[in-house]
């Protein structure tokens, strides 16, 4: 299996509207990588230049080494499942499945003996003879996987596979994706916006925002150490909370209005520069009242049960942003309730205030030149 | 919008009924004319009970004229009108929505101005076109040679199937119709076709033609029924008697100054010319009201 390589990627359309800003992204062989971000980020243009169906403003695309900026779709040995599958309506699946090999000239036998395969691992073996409006949602959507597996492409692109579904569903389909990928072991490029499944399928991760990737990495990673106060809104749910501060004289606090959170390590950056601090709602945790660990107490506004959970919103630090706090749903919280909270130093996150981009701290910038 | 009032409902069906009696009306006294002696016809006022004459009008009709010949001479036209416009407009429609070339917006645009422009208002220059095809061939070659070369060329379609049909099958509607069928189809099937390896022809008779056979279908009946109501047209481009059409041959059975107003024979002969077209909706309707109503997905 080939990998896919993205050098100096740029895509400006007509009339000036910049989708891709210069990316250089290596799809290792046999991964899946997601694109994460939020609608007109970019992710979908990006998906459509690998596929051919859109045409380079500057850059390379190779597969397996081959510059394919040039190359029709059909002739980059790629497969591609769209958002809302695009099945032929008139054909039967059977047709769906063998028209592509039809129009590359795959001898009959060779057709039938894919379809039964694609068809076997699918279990869409007694939908072959019906119509895509005979089948149901999910039925559709496996039946666009199988029009790309049989063609044993190099490559697999997902738009958004999954979005059309209902929840419940999706949850079920993202299953068997994953295992479905476990299996064949394709390098696939995988375009979503929502975070649960970028998460829980991808190998990587790419999060894009405004044509530009903000962060690639491995999903814990990418969610443990978001490079971006971008990245880390995006992901994570409910969204980190940020308050504005100020960074330390000793650059190991961060003064807030009223209080000082400290970091327990020092961080880079300028002592007194703007700063967001983060913390993410999981990492918030209930103390006594007295605690000397507290670093505020949250004013209940709201309160959310979801079963497991139990979110809380209210005021934390300052007089103006809502912060949100996740406790386990057993909690007892009531509007007018107040809860003292601590958090464990190594969860916080600490922003420049202009940039946006993540101050390591020293420990993690050690890590980093080892 | 579904009301459920009784007084509403009998209020619709009193307008249909009415609606539909003011169409056949005229249809059914052609009717009982045609089955009446020529006396009884001419009487006034004209017998509303059809009589029993009907067979040997029919026969007496056919007979005056060639209707045999005119009706196949107006089966060829009508069919070739039909199916010339649907080829070429469904082409064009996919030139103009599925590729990005040059002018394609004044090439649209030039297509959807020709809207107004039907044969009664070119009809001298095409005339003169079908008379000698080559006219425009001729006219192009004197004027860049500066009038140094004097060509003598011809090429008659005058009495010729060619000559009723060719300049008929440019059709502005049906190329504007598929055009707006053809974007209700979502891109993604195109590029997914595209992915499938296939060419842009392949997709079109392998895709874009089986999805669009409903709107055939309707364009078919409607375009059929406009070719076999030309009259003007043939009129003017066929002067032998074996080229003429059943329109035509109607016309020339009007009864004239000073002779016997036969309109029984007539009416039996306008039963016979429209005959064919009401077969053709009978036949095609169901496509013909899907390819209308609803759009196919």
């Amino acid at each position: 299996m080939p990998d896919v390589e993205l050098q100096g990627v740029r895509k400006v359309y007509a009339g000036g509207v910049v989708a891709i800003e210069g990316l250089d992204l290596k799809i290792e062989d046999g991964e899946l990588l997601a694109l994460l971000g939020p609608s007109g980020c970019g992710k979908s243009t990006l998906l459509r230049l690998c596929a051919g169906l859109e045409t380079l403003t500057a850059g390379d695309i190779r597969i397996g080494g081959r510059v394919v900026n040039g190359l029709e779709p059909g002739e980059r040995d790629i497969a591609m499942v769209f958002q809302n599958y695009a099945l032929y309506p008139h054909m039967t699946v059977r047709q769906n499945l063998a028209y592509g090999l039809k129009n590359r000239r795959t001898p009959g036998p060779e057709i039938d003996r894919r379809i039964a395969e694609a068809a076997r691992i699918l279990q869409i073996e007694e939908l072959l003879d019906r119509q895509p409006r005979q089948l149901s949602g999910g039925q559709r959507q496996r039946v666009a996987m199988g029009r790309a597996i049989v063609r044993e492409p190099q490559v697999f692109l997902y738009d958004e596979p999954l979005s059309n579904l209902d929840a419940k569903l999706r949850a079920h389909a993202r299953l068997e994706l994953k295992k479905l990928q476990q299996t064949l072991g394709t390098t696939s490029l995988y375009v979503t916006h929502d975070q649960v499944e970028a998460m829980t399928m991808a190998d990587r991760l790419v999060v894009m925002n405004a044509g530009v990737a903000q962060q690639v990495g491995r999903p814990m990673e990418v969610y443990a150490r978001p490079e971006t106060a971008f990245v880390a809104g995006f992901i994570g749910s409910p969204a980190m909370n940020f308050t504005a501060g100020t960074l330390g004289a000793d650059r190991r606090s961060v003064a807030l209005a009223g209080t000082t959170v400290a970091l327990g390590t020092m961080v880079q950056g300028e002592a007194g520069s703007a700063v967001t601090l983060g913390i993410r709602p999981e990492h918030l945790l209930p103390t006594r009242a007295d605690g000397q660990d507290a670093i505020g107490v949250l004013e209940v506004a709201l309160v959310e049960p979801l079963g497991a959970d139990l979110l809380v919103h209210g005021r934390l630090f300052d007089e103006t942003e809502t912060s949100t706090v996740r406790l386990p749903g057993s909690a007892d919280a009531r509007r007018g309730d107040v809860i003292p909270l601590a958090v464990n130093p190594a969860d916080l996150h600490v922003f420049d205030a202009a940039s946006g981009r993540r101050l390591h701290t020293i420990d993690e910038d050690r890590k980093a030149a080892a | 919008m579904i009301e459920r009032t009784p007084i509403l409902d009998v209020l619709t069906h009193v307008l249909l009924v009415l609606c539909i009696a003011l169409v056949l009306l005229p249809v059914y006294l052609a009717f009982v004319a045609a089955t009446l002696p020529v006396g009884a016809v001419n009487s006034a006022p004209m017998p509303w009970l059809p009589g029993d004459q009907l067979f040997a009008n029919l026969a007496t009709a056919w007979q005056r004229e060639d209707l045999g010949r005119q009706l196949f001479n107006s089966m060829v036209m009508a069919s070739g009108i039909a199916f010339g416009k649907i080829s070429i407009s469904i082409l064009s429609a996919f030139a103009i929505t599925y590729f990005n070339f040059p002018f394609r917006k004044t090439a649209f645009a030039l297509i959807f101005v020709s809207l107004m422009l039907p044969v009664e208002v070119r009809i001298v220059p095409t005339y003169e076109v079908t008379a000698n095809a080559l006219t425009p061939f001729i006219w192009l070659i004197e004027t860049v040679t500066g009038g140094m070369v004097d060509i003598r060329l011809r090429w008659n379609l005058l009495n010729t199937y060619e000559g009723l049909i060719l300049p008929l099958i440019a059709s502005a509607t049906a190329t504007f119709l598929f055009r707006q069928f053809f974007m209700t189809i979502p891109d993604e099937l195109a590029e997914a076709a595209k992915i499938d390896s296939a060419t842009p022809l392949r997709f079109f008779f392998d895709i874009l033609l089986p999805l669009s056979r409903t709107n055939i279908a309707a364009l078919a009946v409607i375009m059929f029924i406009f070719g076999w109501n030309q009259y003007l047209w043939p009129l003017l481009v066929t002067t032998e008697e074996n080229m003429n059409t059943i329109v035509i041959g109607l016309n020339r059975m009007m009864p004239s100054m000073d002779a016997i107003p036969e309109w029984n024979v007539v009416m039996a002969g306008a039963l016979i010319a429209l005959t064919p077209p009401v077969l053709v909706i009978l036949f095609l309707q169901r496509w013909f009201l899907k390819g209308l109503v609803d759009s196919e997905k």
